[in-house]
Formats: C-alpha cells, structure tokens, sequence
C-alpha cells in the first residue's frame, strides 16, 4: 500500500527514507485522516518533506501522482515563468464565454503536448498558445471552461480543470537570495579557533585537574580566550560588469567583515596586475605594488577574490591587455603569483554557473585557479567555497 | 485528544494536522517559518490547549545538548569539599537536571519546547539524535539510565540559519508555517482584538498588505508586527481616515516603526512614497 506513490516521489528527487513510508502508514492506521484528499496531502507532506524548499517539488510530484499525468515527459521544464508573467488581464463578456467551446480533458492535455512541442516565445493574449490572459486552454490568468493553469495566481475565474499546482511554495526552492545573515552563516563554516594572547578565561577543568593533584587546595588556572584564527585577503573587482552585482558584493562584504578579524581587502579591475588599490575613490592615487601586498603577508592567509571574470581574453593573456594602462606581464602572471604566495585560494562569480561557459576569459581565468576553485556567489556555492578553502 | 487552535491562536488545517500527527504517532515536530508566525508560541499553546505542562529550552550559540540532559556541578562539589560539607558524599546532589530529564520524570505527559535549534553548533541536533528517539538517556555518574515515563511531545523550531542533518529530519514531522493569507490574518487579528472597529481592521490590513507587497524589502513585517502596529494604533485612537489618506501609496502609515524594523527599510520607503507623490 502506498509503495508505488512513495516509490514516485523518490523517482521525483524527494528524500524520502523507508521509516518515514511506515510513520505515514502508522498514521493512517491512526485514523488522522479519513477519506479526504486534501488532508492526506497534508498529512503526508509533513511525514514525507522535511524541507520548505522541497514542498514545490512535493506539489508537482503529488500532482501528477493523484491526477495521472506523468505521462507528460518535461511537463515542468518546458514552461519558463516570463511567458506565465502576468502581462495582461482580458476581460471577456459573457458571450464570449458562452462561445468558448469546451473541450474534453483528454484532447486538453493532447493539445497541450503540441503545443509545448510548437510554441517558442512568450505569448499575451491569444486564443491558441500557453501563455497569459488569453483563451486558449493553457497558461494562466485568463478564461477557458475547461483549462490547465500552468503557474501564475488564479485570476478568480477557478475553472481550471488542474488547480493542484497552486505552487505556493515556488519561491523557497532552494535558490534562496543572499542575505547578509545567510552569508555570514555559510563564512562561518571557515572558522579555526584558536587560543592566542594574554590568559584572561579561567580554565574550569584545568582548575579542576590541578586542585585534585594538589589534594584538595585549589589551584587556579587560566587560559586565553578563543578566536577565529583564520585570516582572509579579499580581492574585489570593481567597475565596469560588476557594476550589476553591487549589492550581492556589498552584503558578502559587509558579512565578512563582521565575520573575520584579519580581513584584508584590495580592489582590482577586471583581472589583477602590478597595482591594486585600498579605497576606490583614490584608486589612481594610492596604488598598493602587488609585490607589497604578495610579501606582507603569509601563506597562512586564505586568498578569495570577487569578480565576474567577464573581459577580454587579452587580459587575462597578454603583456599591455589592460584596458587601464600598460601593463608590463599579463594578468594570468599576476595571478599565478598571488595563487603561489596563498595556496588556499577561491574565485566568487556572480554571474551564474550555467554562464560561464560563453565567456572565454572565465575558462582562462579557471585554467589559472586550478581544481575547479571558482564558485558561483550563492549560498550553495559559497559553502562550497569555504569547504575547499578549509581543506 | 486533539490540537484544534485556542482561543488565543488560530491554527490553520495543515497546522493542526500535523500537531495532532504528532501528538499521535510520538514524534517530535520541527516547525519553521518566516520570523514572527508564531513558531515559538505554537508549544506554549498547544501545551494549553492539550492541558499538558511545559518545558522550555531556549537555544543559543553556546548551549550544549548534554545542557538539555544534565549538568554535574564540579565546582560546587568542590566548594563544599573545601567547607566540609557533608552533602560532598553523594555525587547526586550535584547533578542539576536539564530540562529533557525534567520532561521524562515527569509524571504527566509533557510539551518540551526547543527553541531555535538552528542557533547551536552544527552538532547539536546530532548528539540528541538518540535521547529523541528513544527517548532516554544515560547519566554516567550516577550509572542510571533515564527513561521518559511518557513520551513527551517535543516541538522545535528553527529559523533555518544552519542546515539540520538528514538524520535527525528523518526522526522528526515537519511543517512549514506559511505567512497567513488575508482571510487567516482576519481571524488572527480578530483573536487579539475582539472589539476592534471593522473600519479600522480593513484599513489597517490594507496598509499591511500593500507594505508586505514592497519590493526590495529586508525584513518584511509579519503577524507579530501587525498586532504590534494595531495595538500602537489603538492606544494612539487613530482614526480609519488617517489609514485611508494614503491613496494610492502616497503617505507613510502613522506609527510605521512598529512595522518596518530596519533603517533602510523605512528610507527605501520613504524613497518611494515622495515619488508616488510627485507623480501628478
């Protein structure tokens, strides 16, 4: 009972393990729920999920379970959001709706399967293509007897044949947006504590020890406080196509400099060279030598840098490929060195994983990192980051 | 025995239904949410409403699982030791019982409350992974094991700051509570205001939704704000009206701090009311 339903959610990626089947079992013995459809979703959502981001993922697979449609191959993928966008609202008279003619479930789902094969682009209004505010049977917010909502808030006609996907919990599907909370939580996985300094705790089991060996007469001892020992060189590049992810910039930033006590940080642009600068608006003034930098500090520093690798492959490759000034050996040199100086090292990219590879200077800019050491600034990636960092 | 929501709390159908599975089946039940829907007072409630007594364990950065078991006091011991206390002889006057062991003693059935487990070490919700499951524990100096008299119903919640590991989810229920829809937020509202002005309840909804709908917001306000806001709201005696002249979006709402708890939030709103002005 209930063993091909379980099996369909694993089919679907949803972590479920064997005991929680035999909890929902149980419960159902229990008598929790009776007969109703809607409380045994319930109901198995909270046995079954144990993530608010896999409820979305839940929905769809509990869908096509209970109404028999998985016999739509890529039913999800092949729908993006923009064309659902609630662009416009038709209003339809009465006679026009008296016109519609209703088509039986069966061809809806039929014509549908077409219709994802024909459809390219995005479409507003119409009476034949998935999209918004139209007549035909698909898409969402306008008016069919007998449609399939695909996505979108219903606009309060509720004639939707498959309202099972209200899809309320779409937006905590795991691309969570970065707060400066959350990334300060994903840095703290590169935490090393570390004694150092004057002794100012009392160490309780030290004190204990030493007053047994001392047969009872108390013995005190006291150790120095802990800190986060790790210590970090932040590179970020500025200006130019990172103007876009200021503020991802801004709140990695901020979180780190709460997060870390040795926090150094330097800006660049577009790849590093001879020079990097401290505060950007004297950028052109107060040049720090990277040389300065490479041998002030020590190979115990964790080097990450923030940029979107996005340039010219020229410079990332070759000697005056600055778009700044003249540059007297190539950026991939520079970051050779500065990669030799701090082993540990990682590259943050805002732009997201599945574009990289249409940028030329971002597969340079990798070859030089080595071991895979980009990552891209979502949580997801910077957790990675930290992992290969503390490694 | 069944959780049904109190007089005080509106509980939604799935709410409901997975506190009575828990209830039923003897599992804890994680329970997360938006800041603010009432994670930490769905125990208290329950607790109420089942007629159940209440332990409470807050959680911080610092808290230990073994906290939540017992704690042996060594330095007492010792202070007693050095003043020839003759309690010293048995160790067990020095165990101080955490609030896990205080719910398996207890004689009745129980509601423990852990409280934003996220905020402990990575580790902790692994080293109770056993005490919640079987629901006892070994205390090594007194060499004697532990066991609940009844399974206590255990509710914990969780802000989602850390990841929890998979094997502590398997032994758990879990519900998500979602930010109440208008209808609920009537209701709730009609909880803690039972002779708020029907004009007054509409507007100031409104007003609540329509901040909610904000882009760009840091921390949206959520149920805990609104009743704030409305208690504001009532001991000022602002009057329906002044929450109506903010057509379209022009004005900020009187007594906005109860409502926007973050500098930026309330300049970016600020920003965007003196546009919406500015437009003719």
């Amino acid at each position: 009972m209930l063993v091909d339903f379980f099996l369909h959610l694993k089919s679907r990626q949803l972590p479920a393990s064997t005991k929680e089947l035999l909890a929902l079992l149980e419960a159902l013995e229990a008598r929790l729920v009776t007969g109703s459809l809607d409380d045994f979703y319930l109901l198995s959502r909270t046995l079954l999920v144990k993530d608010e981001a896999l409820y979305d993922r839940f929905d769809r697979a509990f869908g096509e379970y209970f109404k028999g449609v998985e016999a739509l191959p890529g039913f999800d993928a092949m729908v993006p959001e923009e064309w659902l966008e609630q662009a416009a609202r038709k209003h339809l008279s009465e006679a026009d709706r008296a016109r519609l003619q209703k088509l039986g479930y069966e061809k809806v789902l039929e014509q549908l399967k077409e219709r994802l094969a024909e459809q390219k682009e995005r479409h507003a209004g119409g009476s034949k293509w998935i999209g918004t505010a139209g007549t035909s049977p698909f898409g969402h917010g306008g008016y069919n007897p007998e449609g399939v909502r695909i996505g979108g808030e219903s606009v309060g006609n509720r004639t939707a044949i498959k309202v099972w996907d209200q899809r309320e919990f779409r937006n905590l599907d795991d691309s969570l947006d970065l707060g400066v909370r959350n990334i300060k939580v994903a840095l703290r996985r590169l935490r090393r504590f570390a004694r150092k300094g004057a002794a100012t705790e009392l160490d309780l089991d030290g004190t204990i020890a030493g007053t047994a060996r001392n047969g009872g007469w108390l013995d005190l001892h006291l150790r120095p406080e802990r800190h986060n020992a790790i210590k970090v060189l932040l590179f970020l590049d500025v200006g130019g196509s990172m103007d876009d992810h200021i503020q991802a910039c801004e709140e990695l930033f901020s979180a780190a400099r709460s997060e870390f006590k040795h926090l150094e940080h330097f800006y660049f642009h577009n790849c590093v060279y001879e020079g990097v600068w401290k505060d950007n608006h004297r950028r052109h003034g107060e040049r720090l030598s990277t040389w300065d930098v490479i041998h002030t500090y020590g190979p115990d520093y964790k080097l990450i840098f923030v940029g979107d690798a996005s340039m010219s492959p020229y410079e990332v490759g070759r000697p005056g490929g600055s778009v700044e000034h003249w540059n007297e050996e190539a950026g991939a040199v520079w970051l050779q060195r500065m990669i030799d100086a701090w082993p540990r090292a990682a590259w943050l990219n805002p732009l997201a994983e599945n574009y990289w590879g249409y940028t030329p200077s971002i597969g340079m800019i990798r070859e030089v990192m080595g071991n895979d050491r980009m990552f891209p600034l979502t949580l997801d990636g910077l957790e990675r980051a930290m992992r290969s960092l503390s490694k | 025995m069944k959780f049904e929501g109190t007089d005080s709390y509106v509980a939604t159908r799935d709410l409901t239904l997975a506190v009575n599975a828990a209830v039923a089946l003897q599992r804890p039940l994680l329970i997360k949410g938006e800041p603010g829907t009432g994670k930490t007072l769905l125990a208290e409630e329950v607790a109420r409403a089942l007629n159940m007594p209440l332990f409470q364990w807050h959680v911080k950065s610092t808290t230990k699982a073994q906290q939540g078991l017992y704690e042996y006091d060594a330095v007492s011991r010792l202070r007693d030791s050095q003043l020839g206390d003759p309690r010293v002889e048995d160790i067990s006057h020095y165990i101080v019982h955490g609030v896990l062991w205080q719910a398996f003693e207890c004689e009745e059935p129980s509601v423990v409350l852990i409280d934003e487990i996220d905020k402990a070490d990575i580790e902790f919700p692994n080293d109770l992974l056993r005490e919640l499951d079987r629901m006892e524990f070994h205390c090594y100096e007194l060499h004697r094991t532990i066991k609940a008299k009844h399974r206590p119903l255990i509710i914990i919640t969780s802000n989602n700051e850390k990841e929890l590991p998979d094997a502590f989810l398997r032994r758990c229920f879990f519900h998500y509570i979602k930010f109440p829809d208008r209808e609920t937020m009537q209701r709730i509202v009609g909880v803690h205001f039972p002779v708020l002005k029907h004009e007054l309840l509409k507007e100031a909804l409104e007003v609540f939704f329509d901040l909610r709908e904000v882009p760009g917001l840091k921390k949206k306000p959520s149920t805990s704000e609104l009743i704030d806001w409305l208690k504001l709201l009532l001991a000022e005696d602002i009057p329906p009206e002044a929450l109506r002249a903010k057509e379209a979006k022009d004005a900020i709402p009187p007594l906005h701090g109860a409502l926007l708890k973050n500098e930026q939030d309330v300049h970016l709103f600020e920003r965007l009311a003196f546009m919406s002005r500015r437009k003719p």
